[in-house]
């Protein structure tokens, strides 16, 4: 297993700086694929085929699709040299990423044990044989979980009923995105008729009633 | 974009009902297998980016509207939004389940768990119309040479 995720990591590794250094665009997005479907492959030896199918499908389909239609058919090749104060710039924020990324590692659960610790700022010491936690919420919703919803996807459960809130936030943020993308993207400006010359004219009365 | 050749339109005339049918299972068995609302809307909406892809923006446009899959995507979210308001007004709580909770002998079946394959197939709409809007926004203002943007006329 861990030789597997090894294997993974070092040709996620490979593609990311190929994806990089290639100077064709269409080969750095294949690359950029192949990153992504090494990921999911990684999350499907995890044991999380809930996680590994939006992988495959965000990151594979639909990226390469999309930066593919993105971008025009005369558009082949990237050209130029970066700077050296954005190498050094992205030199400084990966030092800075990773004394976090090892911190956070710190209070991982060990691989293969499910749930988190119930006290945050505490490294991981599960008694020998344990699961999990018993005091923290994640051993609920794998013991309870099915029985409370009733769905027999765990996945499901915690992503729809126990925190049903971030779902819709994410829902949120995916419609707040696109009418972004519509509203900066489109092509005819809505025609702004001549504003009134005093800033705080009212255009109705109803409005200006409300707002004064 | 007048679409690709023969080949392509074939196969993607006798793929896309595949495509759809992955979509819609992995929808519908959200709360029993993996999957869920957010990967079978992403299946249904590369179905229709592959129609596009495949025959072009004007006649996709002819099969599904732009407009409609607006007002889908806005029709998807407001459901999911009132899935939780329904809890909020039945329950008493905000994305309570309040419809039916499930029972251990009924567990591994479809109609079962509740409010959420209603709240999966809202968020299916919503998603799978939104990656539709996003790409026909996306691919209507393509990347030129030299960074300039340049709009080609669609809608």
């Amino acid at each position: 297993m861990t030789d597997f995720l090894t294997v993974l990591l070092i040709f996620m590794l490979v593609s990311a700086v190929a994806a990089i250094h290639m100077r064709s665009l269409l080969s750095a997005v294949i690359a950029l694929g192949a990153l992504g479907f090494a990921s999911a492959l990684s999350f499907l030896a995890l044991g999380a085929p809930d996680v590994a199918i939006p992988q495959v499908l965000v990151d594979v389909v639909t990226l390469v699709i999309l930066i593919r239609a993105t971008l025009g058919r005369d558009v082949k090749t990237t050209s130029g040299l970066r700077d050296t104060s954005g190498i050094a710039l992205s030199v400084a924020l990966l030092i800075l990423f990773g004394i976090f990324a090892i911190q956070a590692a710190r209070h991982l659960p060990p691989l293969g044990h499910a749930g988190m610790h119930a006290e945050a700022n505490k490294p991981v010491s599960l008694p020998p044989g344990a699961d999990f936690d018993p005091a923290a919420p994640s051993h609920f919703y794998i013991e309870k979980g099915p029985e409370v919803t009733g769905s027999a996807n765990t996945v499901t459960a915690v992503l729809l009923d126990f925190r049903g809130y971030d779902t819709l936030g994410e829902a949120t943020v995916l419609f707040t995105a696109l009418v972004g993308a519509v509203v900066l993207l489109r092509k005819r400006s809505r025609s702004v008729p001549s504003l009134p010359s005093g800033a705080g004219a009212p255009s109705s009365p109803g409005e200006g009633g409300a707002a004064s | 974009m007048n679409g690709m050749s023969t080949v392509v339109k074939t196969v993607a005339r006798w793929v896309i009902g595949f495509i759809l049918l992955v979509g819609l299972w992995l929808v519908a068995y959200g709360h029993l297998s993996p999957g869920g609302g957010f990967p079978g809307g992403v299946v249904i909406a590369s179905g229709f980016i592959l129609l596009v892809l495949a025959h072009g923006g004007r006649s996709a446009d002819r099969v599904f509207p732009r407009p409609v899959a607006r007002v889908l995507d806005s029709v998807g979210a407001l459901s999911f939004l009132f899935l939780a308001l329904l809890g909020l007004w039945v329950g008493g709580e905000f994305f309570r389940n309040t419809i039916q909770k499930g029972s251990p002998g009924r567990l591994h079946e479809v109609f079962n768990a509740g409010i959420i394959p209603f709240a999966n197939l809202a968020i299916a709409v919503k998603v799978s119309m939104s990656f539709v809007v996003a790409f026909g926004v996306i691919a209507a203002c393509r990347l030129r040479a030299g960074g300039a943007f340049e709009s080609e006329e669609e809608d």
